[in-house]
């Protein structure tokens, strides 16, 4: 036993060296936030993969029923795609005046962005309405199934995105723009611009291609 | 990938990092103006083209209309990645693009795989008439 010991105190002298070497390497500690938060993104993209992939598989069993080109209103979209693209770059304005630190142009622009993402899914909301009088619902064939199952998520994703904001609103108007109100923001600013990326293969996949013979 | 090279670039991206942590701890690393409106209106011009060729019909065959919008949102996601989400090969160590490339080959895989096999069996099925549809349950 005192063999072993004495064996292993100069060794661990010796590894004291290297120990704090392999701290002093781990930077960052408090960015792993955003890593994470990076990571959960990247498994939400899966899940829009296998719908993209859903789609793609059904995207043309009309069941003799209506087919994009008959359904999808391409205006519309060109609307509630630039009402996605401005909510993007007004939640940068809000992050670079969060850089400032200025708090009441951050909410200001947060409010703008909060507004645009609520437009966004409002016309989504009446398109979908609007197919559903028609009868082109989800039941209709695998084709509406498969649709309304991808941009319903994707619409979801934004309206809890506009739940999340307005509850960061809150808490910036509360407690400023402390450490932890600006991780949450920049997590937010990931999540929103992220669901702009998946937006654009959306409107590319299903609407611009669903119109195409 | 990071960890052979760590030290150096460890040692680089803290001396960048120092003045920004003072102020502000999360701000991302090159959030400017200059890169958000550079990044918008750069999409803007990758929205509106592959809208025009689609609502105009200004190209006669509409597969090769499918390559081309195709190609303008893979182009646009790309701008979106660099400009709106601060990404590039440092960040976080090179863990985010690591992850980023792990994710974007299974999606790969998902996609062209499904579309492949659920494309030969279509091939592979009884052919069904209109009728015989319409008469479903």
């Amino acid at each position: 036993m005192s063999d072993h010991a004495a064996a292993l105190a100069p060794g661990a002298t010796g590894a004291d060296e290297n120990l704090s070497f392999h701290v002093s390497g781990e930077h960052h500690p408090e960015n792993g936030t955003l890593l994470g938060f990076w990571l959960y993104l990247m498994s939400d993209c899966l899940v829009f993969a296998c719908l993209f992939a859903c789609y793609g598989v059904l995207g043309r069993s009309y069941a003799a029923g209506p087919s994009g080109a008959d359904l999808f209103d391409l205006p519309t979209v060109a609307v509630n795609t630039s009402l996605l693209l401005l909510s993007s770059i007004t939640y940068g304005f809000a992050v670079l005046e969060m850089q400032d630190n200025r708090r009441g142009a951050t909410l200001a622009w947060l409010a703008v962005t909060g507004l645009l993402g609520a437009g966004f899914v409002g016309v989504e909301l009446h398109e979908f309405g609007h197919l559903i009088h028609e009868g082109a619902g989800p039941q209709r064939s695998a084709f509406l199934s498969s649709f309304f199952t991808l941009v319903g998520t994707h619409g979801l994703h934004v309206s809890f995105g506009i739940v999340w904001l307005v509850t960061l609103m809150i808490q910036v108007a509360r407690h400023g723009l402390i450490a932890a109100n600006q991780r949450r923001l920049m997590c937010l600013s990931m999540f929103w611009h992220f669901l702009d990326v998946v937006w654009i293969g959306v409107f590319t996949f299903v609407y611009l291609m669903g119109v195409l013979p | 990938m990071s960890a052979p090279t760590g030290s150096p670039a460890h040692a680089d991206d803290d001396g960048t990092h120092d003045p920004q942590r003072h102020g502000s701890g999360y701000s991302a690393d090159h959030a400017t103006l200059k890169r958000y409106l550079t990044g918008f209106a750069l999409s803007i011009i990758l929205t509106a083209i592959p809208f025009w060729l689609v609502m105009g019909k200004v190209i006669e065959r509409p597969s090769v209309t499918v390559f081309v919008v195709l190609a303008f949102a893979a182009v646009q996601i790309v701008v979106h990645m660099v400009y709106f989400l601060h990404m590039n090969a440092k960040s976080e160590g090179g863990w985010t693009i690591l992850a980023l490339i792990f994710t974007l080959v299974l999606v790969v895989i998902a996609l062209s795989g499904s579309l492949w096999v659920m494309y030969h069996l279509n091939q592979n099925m009884m052919p069904v008439s209109t009728q015989q549809m319409r008469d479903m349950p």
